[in-house]
Parts: structure tokens; sequence; C-alpha cells
């Protein structure tokens, strides 16, 4: 809502508060004022001219020569390029010497021979906005009424010598969608007095009922409709200073009818809509939901098809206006309207808020039938109107007004005690302080024994409960006088569960290996969305995403970072490590919450190590990523129950790819992109991984125990296999580990050898075997019995031969 | 023969002096003091002496003798000792060459952001409760008090499964969860962190993806000076002691009253300038005390209970602290960017 600082001063005495002060009180007190417009800001020497004559340029098709009375001595020659200039108008002329928006300042010019002493203004010259124009001046100057002064400032003219604030509503406060709801506001603020308007009509003998039937079908949709009629209008424009306050308002200016509904939906909050009467095509209203397929051209020349869940005006037999929202092209005021029936009703907020979502359409009706308007002002809002007919239209008002009225409006009575409102709040107000309160925005208020009984006038439909009431004192009193306090009680311990503490340990890890923590989207595309999932599932759709690239919840968060890698590679970042914990879902169908489990992924491509001037460099691979692994299982407490199985997984380099088993269970992978899709997304070599971590940080962990420091000496042998290409390291040292037993502490791989001097199909694997007894000093024979032990299995169980 | 032995002493010396190497050294020893030295040599003619100077000149000699060895002795040690110098000079390094890189990573800025609210509130007995992202209708929005067909609840805003699933648009789903857990008793008071989503389109302000930060304390006899009390911690805590807040009444369908609490500018002390659209505060958050619809739909009774809710976006308090002039950075994760939030303040 855009409140003139001028016009408001019409219902409150603004006097010794200056516009940005207002504005701060009104946004310490309640509604956020978003910024104070000045309207004239940057325009100076800008006065009413008179053309005395014009005639075309000698040297140029497009200019006018003018002669301009300025109220000086002599009338001045300016040329102007407007089409629409002419001879006799009353024009805003910019003199030499005058600046205009944009510091642009006016100096005495020449244009093609011609002498120029000034320039005549169009209104967007003048700062406002080409959409606020009416529509005949929107391509040229603007002509002012015959009855301006010449040499007068034009700016006061047209009443833009004003500031304008914007408040930011919420949606509760729809009272102030109107310059009298503001004015209440404000009044409250200041402790200052409202004045509000008094219409005064003088009707004509000729009775309204005589012109016109209501009837009303959808009681529940249009409680009330208040019909008037006007005879005799003369169309024309509207007064200047009802002109400027519209365009203060952001409404633009039509013409006097028009412009008069505009004028009092602003000043009431109540939206009201002329017809034409002679185009109504009948003596009747009906207001009743539309039919199915029904249709409608709306003012903006729109062909609107219409569903049963819209309301409309009609004729008796034909739409005339879509209720609430937008009037019928049919039945719209024109230049040769005699007769006007002005419609002033009450309907409900949902049905017009249906409708004008279904068909695109927020009008200023709509906007505040959607939050709730004033019943009480529906008849007060079509009496200013009809008064204004009366006076800048040349209306004649016909007796009465023809209604259907179901409408039963009875104000909130909301009680309160004085104890509540300080138990809440935490202060000491008075009861005599709260009463003041009350009085202040002209709340009927009786209190007993501090216990208060509010009668809420019925513009402010926002107020239901007591806690309402505690608002409005709260906000009054002034936040800034609240005391500032901690809540007392009963304290708890604050504290991280074992999980999120697990988490954070992760965290600190992985960054601590050299891996940056990402944040990227949940939602992603059809192709992505179960790529590397851990399991496959029917990904999440939404039901109306914005974009494909959005559509569905992701199975899995690999996919993402590899995005990440991609757009780090592409902006000469050329080593990247990156990791996210992050939520992925499994859809369970659309009727039911998917399940969310919480992943862990990590993707590292580029130098590991760099130490440049040393001649140290380390590109990353599998075992880099694995080793980070490693150590935060290890973390964790896990490293015992880790299993790496070779596998193949798509979109992964199938030689270099393992499947994580925690326990046994399956809980995640780790592997090289495939070389085709790194080559798709111009990666270099990549590794990843993706894991469950909530399996991990969830996993039973026997307690931290100390282990005695050895007293006694370790035994270490180092044994080379032959073994097949194909036997994995893993498995020889299982089985080492088995048939070492108790004494067997630690089985170490230390080389792998697979060259020419290998019998083909084959490779060496060396192993270090570290014996310990923590009892005592083991002997030689003691070990040799176990070591043997252990080079029979693996002969035994993996075809090992010793290498020599 | 005397004359002989103190001439064997001088040139001894002498060489022992001009003597460059611990070798040379050496063969000055082995050639004057060994077997088949002069000085061996000389006390050879010593049996053509009387038997009382014998023993006088075999004195002289053992002195030459001692003479000779401890001089090669000194010499031995400050040749050893520049020896050592000389092989410290070699290995010395330049000390001014860059140190080897240890690989280290660190917290996206959210999460700092996030860890340093949790660790605040956690310190004044809130736990942290997390939830899922995609929630039911209900606990998005009507435990909320906000019934279907309440305009603050337009489809167009929100990422729905299906009529009743959607994409959380708060964490405030949270706080109706944990109320209902704790069937009507007790007093709560919870920290809720988490990812939501809405329907805009990403710019520089915008996100349909951004982190949220609630807190929501219920008990008897909670106030919104408790409130206005809290927020007054957090804010000196998160962005310095000299920070005032201020409260200014809002609106939000959850809470009755609500405020928005704003913080005093940093740059220009409250006196406005740039950084605050020239009013002094730049606006942190929204908060109110819990509507009593809320709690009585969590099964708490409102004439007994009262509480406080608050919630801020991560975001905006990032952009705030560290001056981050596009929310897409927290999304894009470019490495310069990521790596600029190692530091511990
Ligand atoms: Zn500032």
């Amino acid at each position: 809502m855009f409140v003139s600082y001028k016009w408001l001063q019409e219902y409150v005495d603004l006097t010794g508060v200056t516009a940005d002060e207002l504005a701060e009180k009104i946004t310490k007190s309640g509604i956020e004022v978003e910024g104070v417009e000045v309207l004239n800001e940057g325009i100076k020497g800008v006065v009413i001219g008179h053309v005395l004559e014009r005639e075309q340029h000698p040297n140029a098709d497009k200019l006018n020569k003018c002669l301009v009375d300025v109220g000086e001595d002599q009338p001045v020659q300016i040329i102007c390029g407007a089409p629409n200039v002419d001879k006799g108008q009353k024009v805003a002329v910019a003199k030499v010497g005058a600046v205009l928006p944009g510091n642009f300042k006016i100096k005495k010019a020449k244009l093609r021979g011609e002498e120029s002493h000034g320039m005549i203004c169009s209104l967007q010259e003048l700062g406002v906005e080409t959409k606020l124009v009416a529509k005949e001046y929107s391509e040229g100057i603007f002509v002012f009424p015959g009855n301006v002064t010449v040499g007068e400032d034009a700016i006061s003219e047209l009443n833009r010598d004003d500031q304008v604030l914007e408040l930011g509503l919420t949606p509760n406060r729809a009272d102030c969608l109107s310059m009298l709801g503001v004015a209440y506001e404000v009044a409250a603020i200041l402790g200052r007095d409202v004045k509000l308007p008094n219409p005064e009509v003088q009707t004509t003998s000729e009775k309204a009922s005589d012109y016109i039937k209501v009837t009303v079908e959808a009681n529940e949709d249009n409680p009330l409709y208040v019909a008037k009629v006007i005879k005799n209008v003369t169309i024309g424009p509207s007064p200047l200073w009802m002109q400027g306050r519209l365009m203060a308002a952001g409404i633009r200016p039509h013409n006097n009818v028009v412009d008069i509904t505009n004028y009092v939906l602003l000043e009431y909050g109540q939206p009201l809509h002329a017809f034409d009467y002679d185009r109504l095509g009948s003596k009747e209203i009906l207001v009743r939901r539309a039919k199915n397929g029904e249709e409608i051209v709306t003012l903006d020349d729109a062909k609107r098809t219409l569903t049963e869940d819209h309301l409309v005006i009609t004729n008796g037999s034909e739409p005339v206006a879509l209720a609430g929202v937008m009037g019928g092209a049919n039945s719209e005021v024109q230049s040769d309207t005699t007769t006007v029936l002005l419609e002033s009703a009450y309907f409900k907020g949902l049905t017009i808020r249906g409708a004008s979502k279904d068909h695109g359409l927020r009008s200023e009706a709509s906007s505040r039938y959607e939050k709730g308007i004033d019943p009480n002002r529906v008849r007060l809002a079509a009496e200013r109107a009809v008064e204004m007919l009366a006076l800048y239209a040349g209306g004649e008002i016909l007796e009465g007004s023809v209604e259907v009225d179901t409408l039963k409006v009875e104000p909130a009575v909301v009680s309160i005690t004085l104890e509540k409102i300080n138990s809440v709040i935490g202060t000491t107000i008075t009861a005599d302080e709260v009463i003041s309160i009350f009085e202040k925005l002209r709340f009927e208020v009786t209190s007993d024994n501090e216990t208060f009984t509010v009668t809420v006038p019925t513009r402010r439909g926002d107020i239901t409960i007591e806690e309402d009431l505690i608002e409005e004192v709260a906000r009054l009193y002034g936040y800034d006088n609240l005391p500032k306090t901690l809540p007392v009680g009963a304290s708890t311990p604050g504290k991280l569960s074992a999980y999120q503490q697990k988490r954070r340990v992760v965290r600190k890890y992985l960054e601590g290996t050299g891996l940056f923590q990402a944040v990227t989207y949940s939602l992603t595309s059809e192709a992505k969305a179960a790529q590397y999932a851990l399991e496959q599932r029917e990904p999440v759709a939404l039901a109306m995403p914005m974009s494909e690239d959005r559509s569905k919840l992701r199975l899995s968060i690999l996919p993402q970072l590899l995005e990440v890698v991609k757009y780090n590679l592409a902006r000469q970042n050329d080593s990247v490590s990156v990791y996210e914990i992050g939520t992925v879902f499994l859809g369970k169908g659309n009727e039911e919450q998917p399940e969310e489990r919480e992943h862990m992924a990590a993707a590292i491509t580029g130098l590991w190590n760099l130490h440049q001037w040393q001649g140290e460099k380390k590109e990353v691979d599998f075992f880099v990523l694995k080793g980070i692994l490693e150590g935060m299982f290890a973390k964790l407490g896990l490293q015992t129950e880790v299993e790496y199985r070779q596998t193949a997984i798509e979109g992964l380099h199938p030689g270099r790819t393992a499947e994580i088993y925690l326990s046994g269970k399956k809980i995640g992978f780790i592997g090289q992109v495939h070389p085709t899709v790194q080559k798709e997304l111009d990666l270099k070599e990549t590794y990843v991984c993706e894991l469950l971590l909530e399996a991990i940080l969830t996993a039973d962990v026997s307690p931290l125990q100390y282990e005695a420091i050895p007293k006694y000496p370790s035994i270490t042998r180092d044994i080379a296999l032959v073994v097949d290409q194909g036997k994995a390291a893993g498995e020889l040292e299982s089985i080492i580990k088995e048939a070492g037993g108790s004494l067997l502490k630690e089985a170490k791989v230390f080389d792998l050898y697979e060259g020419e001097h290998m019998e083909p199909g084959k490779k060496s694997i060396a192993f270090s075997l570290r014996y310990f007894n923590p009892e005592k000093t083991l002997t030689d024979e003691e070990v040799t019995k176990v070591h043997d032990k252990v080079l029979h299995a693996v002969e035994e169980k993996a075809g090992a031969v010793l290498r020599g | 023969m005397q004359e002989r032995l103190k001439e064997l002493q001088q040139e001894a010396l002498e060489a022992v002096q001009k003597a460059v190497d611990l070798k040379e050294l050496n063969e000055i020893r082995v050639s004057y003091l060994g077997k088949k030295g002069p000085i061996t040599e000389v006390l050879k003619g010593m049996g053509k002496l009387s038997a009382e100077e014998r023993p006088k000149m075999g004195a002289l000699a053992n002195e030459v003798r001692d003479i000779i060895s401890s001089g090669i002795e000194e010499k031995q040690k400050v040749l050893e000792e520049e020896a050592v110098q000389k092989k410290l000079a070699s290995e010395t390094i330049d000390v001014t060459l860059p140190g080897r890189p240890v690989n280290s990573g660190n917290h996206h800025p959210l999460t700092r952001i996030i860890e340093e609210i949790e660790d605040l509130f956690i310190g004044m007995g809130y736990t942290i409760a997390e939830g899922p992202e995609v929630e039911k209708d209900y606990y998005n929005f009507e435990a909320l008090n906000l019934p279907k067909g309440h305009p603050a609840r337009d489809m167009q805003d929100s990422f729905y499964i299906s009529e009743e699933i959607l994409l959380r648009t708060h964490t405030s789903p949270m706080q109706a969860r944990t109320m209902e857990k704790n069937e009507g008793k007790g007093p709560v008071r919870i920290i809720c962190p988490g990812k939501v989503y809405r329907r805009d389109n990403d710019d520089a302000t915008h996100s349909h993806q951004f982190m949220q930060i609630e807190g929501l304390v219920v008990d008897e006899n909670i106030r919104m000076s408790d409130l206005k009390g809290t927020l007054d911690v957090f804010a000196k805590k998160m962005f310095g002691d000299d920070r005032e807040i201020r409260l200014r009444p809002s609106f939000f369908p959850f809470t009755e009253p609500s405020v928005e609490m704003d913080i005093s500018c940093k740059i220009c002390k409250g006196h406005g300038c740039n950084v605050c659209k020239g009013t002094g505060w730049i606006e942190i958050l929204g908060a109110g005390m819990v509507h009593p619809n809320v709690l009585e739909m969590a099964g708490y009774d409102s004439t007994k209970y009262t509480g406080f809710a608050f919630g801020m976006g991560p975001e905006r308090i990032a952009m705030l602290k560290y001056g981050v002039d596009d929310i897409r950075h927290y999304y894009t994760n470019d490495i310069r960017f990521l790596k600029q939030f190692s530091m511990h303040e």
C-alpha cells in the first residue's frame, strides 16, 4: 500500500511529524515502511504555461514551434516534439534553469535553427511512471485543465509536492489497505484524533429501485450487494488533486467515474464497480456462480472461460462482471455514458481468491476481497462515491439503494485479564495503560476488576483471540520497553545426540585429510536422480517442477558432486577434493513420505600432494581415497568390521571398483569414475565413494579400552608369495591371520611385484608378519611353528608359492 | 742429542701448526711419534751416553714426545671443530623456501554458521532436533495454524509431491513433531536446523533450496521478555557484544504476537548507511510467542503452557558475517569459495 503523506493529513493531524519520522514510528509499532518516496525529488523550476501560438517548425516535420506564456513579462519560444501540443493548452513548462529528475538541467538551446527557452513536459519527464500516466497523455505532454493559473508551480498543481510511504503489509493487516485504516493506525500511534469523511448526498425524487432489480442466488459468496443509480453524469477527467492522489497510490487515472470508484476504494478499502446502466442490456442484476464453459470478456479485453467455481454478476442472463475481480467490457463506462449503476458488495475472500488465481488476474479489488474487507463500510463507501459522482461528474443521485443483505455483522468481543497480558509479555503494565492503549486504537473497552472486555471494530478482522489483544498492547506499549529476561524454570541439559556428535567427528576427520565440504541440491533431473544409487527405487517426483533439471529427488549424492568437480575443473581449479553429507530419498509412492537416508559421498581428482620445488607430486588414485575411508572407519572404531570386495558398478571403472561391507552388510562403494563418463563430463581421473552414513554412525562399537604396552619384543618375518594374478591381497591376508592365530599380531603388505621376472599370470605379494606374545619373550622355535602353519595355509588355500 | 731432540720438537710443532686436515695431522703423528720416527731414531744413540745422562735424556725424549702429542691433540681438536663447522655450513638450507603443504579441507560456510548457532544454544540447554525434508502437509502447514486455503500457503510457493506430501518449506514441522512426541508435557527447548525448499527461481538473492534454523521453547511461564533476552544473547554472541537488538511487530500464522528482530548496523552503529539502507538496523530473523492453536494441536494446554519460537536463515547470516554477496555461491561449491572459510575466528 502506497500512502500519500499529504492525503493522510486529511484524516489525521500530522503537525510536527515529518514523513520520515512517521515512517519510523509506523515501522516500530507494527507495519514495516519499506521506503519513503519523495515525488518531487530533483525537480525545480517547472511552472504552468499557456501555449499562445503553435506552428510547425520550419526545418523539422516532427517539431512544433510554440509561443508560451510562463507568467513572465514576455512569452517565450519553446520548441516541442510532443505530437499533442496545441494552441490554448495549459502545460507544464520547465523554464531555462529548471532541473528535472536525473539532474537534467534545462538550458537555452537552438533546435534546427530555432531558439528554445525551456521545455514543455510530459508526466514521465516529471518523474511519473508511464504505467501511471492517463492513456491520452502517455505518448505526449500532459494538458492541464483550463482553470490553472499561469506561472504557478506545476508540481504542486499536480499534487506531487508530496511523499509516499510504502507499507509492507503482512496478510493480517488488511485494514491498512485503506487510507482510513492507515489513519486509525497512525492516530493510535500518535495518540491523535481521526477525522472521518462525512458524505452529504442530495437525491432526486426518482427511486433507484425503479431502475434496477437485484437478485443474489449465491448468498454464501455474496452476502451483501448494494446498488445505486446515478443519472446524467458527464464523463471527463477527474480533478487534478484526485488524479495526483491516484498516481501517488499507484493507480492510473482514467475518467471521473472510474477515478472516483478507485479513489473510494483507496479511501475505504471497499472495492466498487461502475456499470454503464444503458449497456447492461436489462434492468436487473443477478449474482450467481458461472456455468461451466460460460465466457466473459473482461475490461482488459481478455476472453475468459468460466467454471462453477467463479462468481459472476449478470444482467439476468449474460455475465457483466467477474465478481470482485474485474468488470466486463460489455458494460464498461465510456465517454458517452450518462447513467451509472454503482456496485458496492461484500464477496467472500476464498471465492474471489480462487477466481483471481484461476485467471491469473490480481486487481486492487480482488486483493482486498481476498484478505477480507470491513462489512460495515460497504454502504458508507457507496455513499461516499455517489457524493463524489455528484460533485465531480455532475451526476444526479437516485433515491435509496437496491440491496440484498443476508450478512450478519457481529463485532468480535474478546476478554482478557491484566495478569494474562503481563505474564505473556513479561511486563508490569498497569490497567490504566492497557485501557489507554485500547482507547487509542478506538476499541470499545470495559474493565471489571482488571478484566478487560474489548469490542473489536469490524475493520480489524484480524483480532479474534486474547493473543491478538496482547499483541496490540505489546506493540503500542513498545517492544523497546520490554525487559530482557531469560526463561526460568527447570533447566534442560543441552547436548548433541551420539549420532550428531559422530557426524561432527566424521566431518572434522574428512576435512583433516584435505576434503572440502560441499552442499548441493536435493532436486535433480530424471537422468541423474538414480545414478550411482546404493539402492534402486523409482525417484520421488515433484507434482509441478519448475524445470526438468530440478524435478526429482536424488537417490544418491555422487552425480551432484561430479557436477561440482566439473564446475571447478572448468575454472582452472585442477585439483578438487570434496565430500558431502546429505539426505537421499527412497520413494514409497506419492501418497507416502519417502524414506530419507543420510549418505556421505566424496570425489577427488588431480594432485593429492604437490611440493613443487622439491619435485614431489602425487596424483590421486584409488588408494588415496581408500586410505581416507580406512582412517574414517578407524576413527569410529570400525576398522576390523569393514571389507572391500571387488565388483563392477555402472558408471565406474570395472577393474577399479569395490563394494564396501560393514559387518557383512553392504553400505557403499568406492571406485574410479568410468573413463567414458569422465570423458562425457570433461573430468580427469576421478575417484569417488558413496556410503550409507547412517549405518556407519549407528553401528555397534565396543567401548574404548586400554591395552597394555608390550613388555616383550616381537619377532618379524617377511614372506613373498607368488600367486595367480587375480588373487586378492585381502584374501591372502585373512588366510594368514586365521592361520597365525593369537600370536600373529600383524600382517602387512609391503611389496607388490607383477613384472617381467614373473611367470605370466602370476604376481608376488610380500607380507611382513609380526609375532608377539604379551606374556613372555617368544622363542625362534615357537615362531617357526606358527609361521610354518601360515605358509602351509597360504599354499593350501591360495596356491601360493614362497618366493625364493 | 739434546739439541737434536729440541730441533725435532720445534720441527714437529711447526708441521702440526701447518697441518690443514686430520689426515695430514695423522701423518705427522706417525712420522714423529711412530716406532720408526726420528725420536726413536735419536734414542737409539742413547747407548753412547753415560749412565747418568741416560735417564735424563730418556726423560727429555718423553717430554718432547708429550709436547708433540699434546700439540697434535690440540690441533686435532681445532681441525675437528673446523670439520664440523664445514659440514654444517655445507648443510645450510634456505629457510625462506616454502614448507611442505599439509592437505586440509574445511566446513562449508553454512555448516560453519549452523554449528556455531547450535553450540550457542546447546550452551543454553537446547537440543538439536532433526527431521524429514519431505513432509506431510499436516506438519508443514496445518499443525502450524495454516489450514488448507490459508493465503500464506499458496500451492505456487511450495514443491508438492502429492496433495498431502511436499518438500518442507521451513523446519518448523520439527517443532510440531517434537511437541507431539512430548505428549503435552514438560519443557521443550530445541533448535531445528536443516534444508528447506521453496518455489523460487535461483538468483543472487533467491534459492529454491536453502537452510533454516528454528528454535522453540515451551514451558509454563515463558514470556515474551524471555524471547527478547534470548535473542539478545544470540545476537551478541553471534555478531559481537556491541550489537543492539530491536523487535518490530510482524505477522506469522504460527506465532502471536509475532516480531521481526533487527540488529544494529555494524558499519554505522545505528546511524544509517548504505549497508542498512539508512535505517541503522539489519533484519536478522522472525520470532514470536507460539500461537495457542499450535500448542493445542500438538497436545499442549495453552492456558497452562506458553512458548516462543524463532527462525532464521544461515545463508543470510553468513552473508552478513562474511560479506558473501550471492546466495548461489553456497551451492556451486567453487573450491576458491569454500577455501575461504577455514580460518578459526
Ligand atoms: Zn548502517
